[in-house]
């Protein structure tokens, strides 16, 4: 028998007994849509994270005072003393690193802003202007915090863009003066709109120089040092450069955590890669339940069609005929099964994403070609059984049944 | 040209064994016009069936064409029934899902015929059975005639070496089946070896050798008139 011979008559078979093979196709596709969706949310999440990590800034490396508990016991401790505090001196120290580009202190406090009548409770970060280039912020109007010596205080400041609009409405905001505390500060610029990201709203903070938030919060203390590495590759070098440098100038000791986004990012990438898999996983095994009902289907297939099988061998089919006859049937559905599948997982990724716009779902290619590898090769491998049982038949014994 | 050679069909049913045939010996040589008859359950199905290659004998050698063919593998012997062997059963066995003409056509689906040499012999059966205004029909929308006509073309196709029938009129009323008759009768002439079982002695009588059966054992073999 010829292959195209082979084919038309297997969809001829399918077409004849149509609900079967609809109801078939529907569970083939299902199960392969299945994997498409979850996979393509679960990507989604990954894609959303990643690029949640990567606005932060890049190359970033991030200095914390305290030692984590994991890192071991810090021997300070152990004589009663409390860590040290990050200071200023600290992050210009870190200048000294080759790996480094950049650093912006950082100190965080809150109080009152109020001008004209209106007054609220503001978020103050106190920081250099690098933080600008760092945290890859963009201004709606004015200029960022002036390049100047960290310790010199200025009376400026910059407002995020909601503290704008709720302080000032429409009124001009830049070159106005703002009331934080019992200080004044000239408003110079305004940070554009750039809403959530990773839990940090700069829409809702005030930005003074990192001197004058020491003098408003009468604290020293820095609450980050955000480091900029000169490239990818230094990432590493910055941070063993910055322990040892603040190891250093903390007589010493190493009581701060050096944390590099990288690394964060890359737990957040596995989790995140782990799930996909998992979920995809699940729907797989709802492809290989759509198998064993083809299997099923095709036994019954056998069963029913046990004449047809027998006049066939009655009119000169070998037993391979059969077996590539039966075969062909099963390719044929789980083919046009799994397609259909992929074409609804598609537009089921596609109404998630109109639902989510923020989410950037999309099936990977893996799980795409993972999942109608396993509908074909599951349609396939479950229907060698039944095929092989049709053509096992006596022929006799097949056409007398009735 | 089909040599038995003590051939025996036993069945077993439960812990019972029933011998369908009893040491069959029998000749018969191309060309002939053979009718096989005998009461029901007497083995002439299973005899056909045997001749056929649809079922193995328990014992004996079956000789088709000169070639032992009761030692091919079910491949081999399918290979011997597309090519040489012709089957028209009592109860047609058509594909109902499939039209006439398909149904016609299907032995040579099977055998790989290039689909011009197909159609065209499809074509020349259907005329020639005068079935060219019902090609596209399907089955059930035939007539038992009709039907048994496509059956016989399907037999025909592969122009095999022996026709084996099984009853063909055993379904149909009285004038159908004369016309189905004469068809096969008309194939005869044309150099097939025709076997035939009936239990209609008057279509019996037609043939030129007739075979009694009894009990899974050949009674008589007489050849009639010349
Ligand atoms: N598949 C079978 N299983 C068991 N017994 C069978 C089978 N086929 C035929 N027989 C038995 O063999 C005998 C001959 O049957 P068969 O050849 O069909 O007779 P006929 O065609 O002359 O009516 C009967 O007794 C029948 O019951
Ligand atoms: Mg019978």
């Amino acid at each position: 028998m010829k292959l195209g011979d082979t084919l038309l008559f297997a969809s001829g078979s399918l077409r004849g007994a149509r609900s079967r093979t609809l109801l078939m196709m529907l569970a083939m596709s299902i199960g392969v849509a299945a994997v498409v969706v979850l996979t393509s949310l679960g990507e989604g999440a990954r894609r959303y994270v990643v690029g949640q990590f990567s606005s932060l800034g890049s190359n970033l490396v991030i200095v914390l005072p305290g030692r984590s508990e994991t890192a071991g016991i810090n021997p300070g401790m152990l004589l009663g003393k409390t860590a040290r505090d990050l200071v200023l001196d600290d992050a210009q120290a870190l200048l000294r690193s080759p790996a480094i580009r950049r650093i912006a202190p950082l100190t965080v406090g809150a109080a009152q802003a109020s001008h004209g009548g209106l007054n609220r409770e503001v978020v103050v970060m106190g920081t250099t202007a690098n933080m600008l280039l760092i945290r890859h912020m963009d201004m709606g109007q004015g200029q960022f915090l002036p390049q100047l010596d960290p310790r010199s205080a200025s009376p400026v400041c910059v407002l995020g863009a909601t503290i704008k609009r709720e302080l000032f409405g429409s009124q001009q905001a830049v070159g106005a003066w703002l009331r934080l505390g019992d200080r004044r500060f000239r408003v110079i610029g305004v940070l554009a709109e750039q809403g959530e990201s990773m839990g940090m709203n700069t829409d809702d903070l005030v930005i003074i120089p990192v001197a004058s938030a020491h003098m408003l919060f009468n604290s020293q203390a820095l609450f980050r040092i955000l480091i900029e590495a000169k490239s990818r590759d230094m990432i590493e070098p910055a941070r063993r450069d910055a322990e040892q440098i603040i190891k250093q100038q903390h007589s010493g000791e190493l009581d701060v955590t050096v944390i590099t986004q990288d690394a964060v990012l890359a737990t957040f990438d596995r989790v995140l890669r782990a799930l996909t898999l998992a979920v995809g996983g699940i729907a797989a095994i709802s492809l290989s339940v759509a198998g064993v009902l083809i299997m099923n289907v095709m036994l019954i297939a056998v069963a029913q069609r046990t004449r047809e099988i027998g006049l066939l061998k009655a009119l000169g089919a070998p037993p391979a005929e059969i077996r590539r006859m039966f075969f062909a049937e099963a390719v044929l559905l789980s083919a046009v099964g799994s397609i259909a599948g992929l074409v609804l997982g598609e537009i089921g990724s596609m109404v998630i994403g109109q639902i989510y716009p923020k989410l950037p779902v999309g099936a990977p290619w893996w799980a795409v070609l993972a999942a109608f590898g396993t509908a074909l090769i599951t349609g396939i491998l479950f229907s060698v059984w039944p095929a092989r049982r049709a053509a096992r038949l006596d022929p006799v014994a097949a056409l007398a049944r009735r | 040209m089909i040599e038995f050679s003590d051939v025996s069909r036993i069945f077993t049913v439960g812990d019972q064994q029933v011998a369908a045939l009893r040491n069959i010996n029998l000749e018969l040589v191309a060309g002939e016009y053979v009718s096989i008859m005998g009461p029901s359950g007497s083995g002439k199905s299973t005899l056909l069936n045997l001749m056929g290659l649809l079922d193995r004998p328990t014992s004996g050698i079956y000789r088709l064409d000169g070639q032992d063919v009761t030692t091919l593998d079910d491949t081999q012997q399918a290979l011997v029934r597309r090519d040489k062997i012709g089957f028209v059963f009592q109860f047609f066995h058509l594909v109902p899902r499939l039209s006439a003409a398909m149904n016609i056509e299907l032995p040579m689906i099977l055998a790989g015929v290039p689909v011009e040499e197909r159609r065209e012999r499809v074509v020349q059966l259907l005329q020639s059975y005068g079935l060219t205004d019902r090609a596209d029909h399907r089955p059930e929308q035939l007539s038992g005639g009709q039907r048994q006509r496509v059956a016989i073309a399907r037999a025909t196709i592969m122009r095999p070496l022996v026709l084996l029938a099984d009853e063909p009129t055993g379904n149909l009323d009285q004038a159908t089946g004369k016309e189905v008759m004469s068809l096969l009768e008309h194939l005869m002439e044309q150099g097939v070896t025709l076997i035939m079982v009936t239990h209609d002695p008057g279509l019996g009588a037609r043939a030129s050798r007739q075979l009694h059966m009894v009990d899974g054992q050949i009674v008589s073999d007489s050849r009639a008139r010349g």
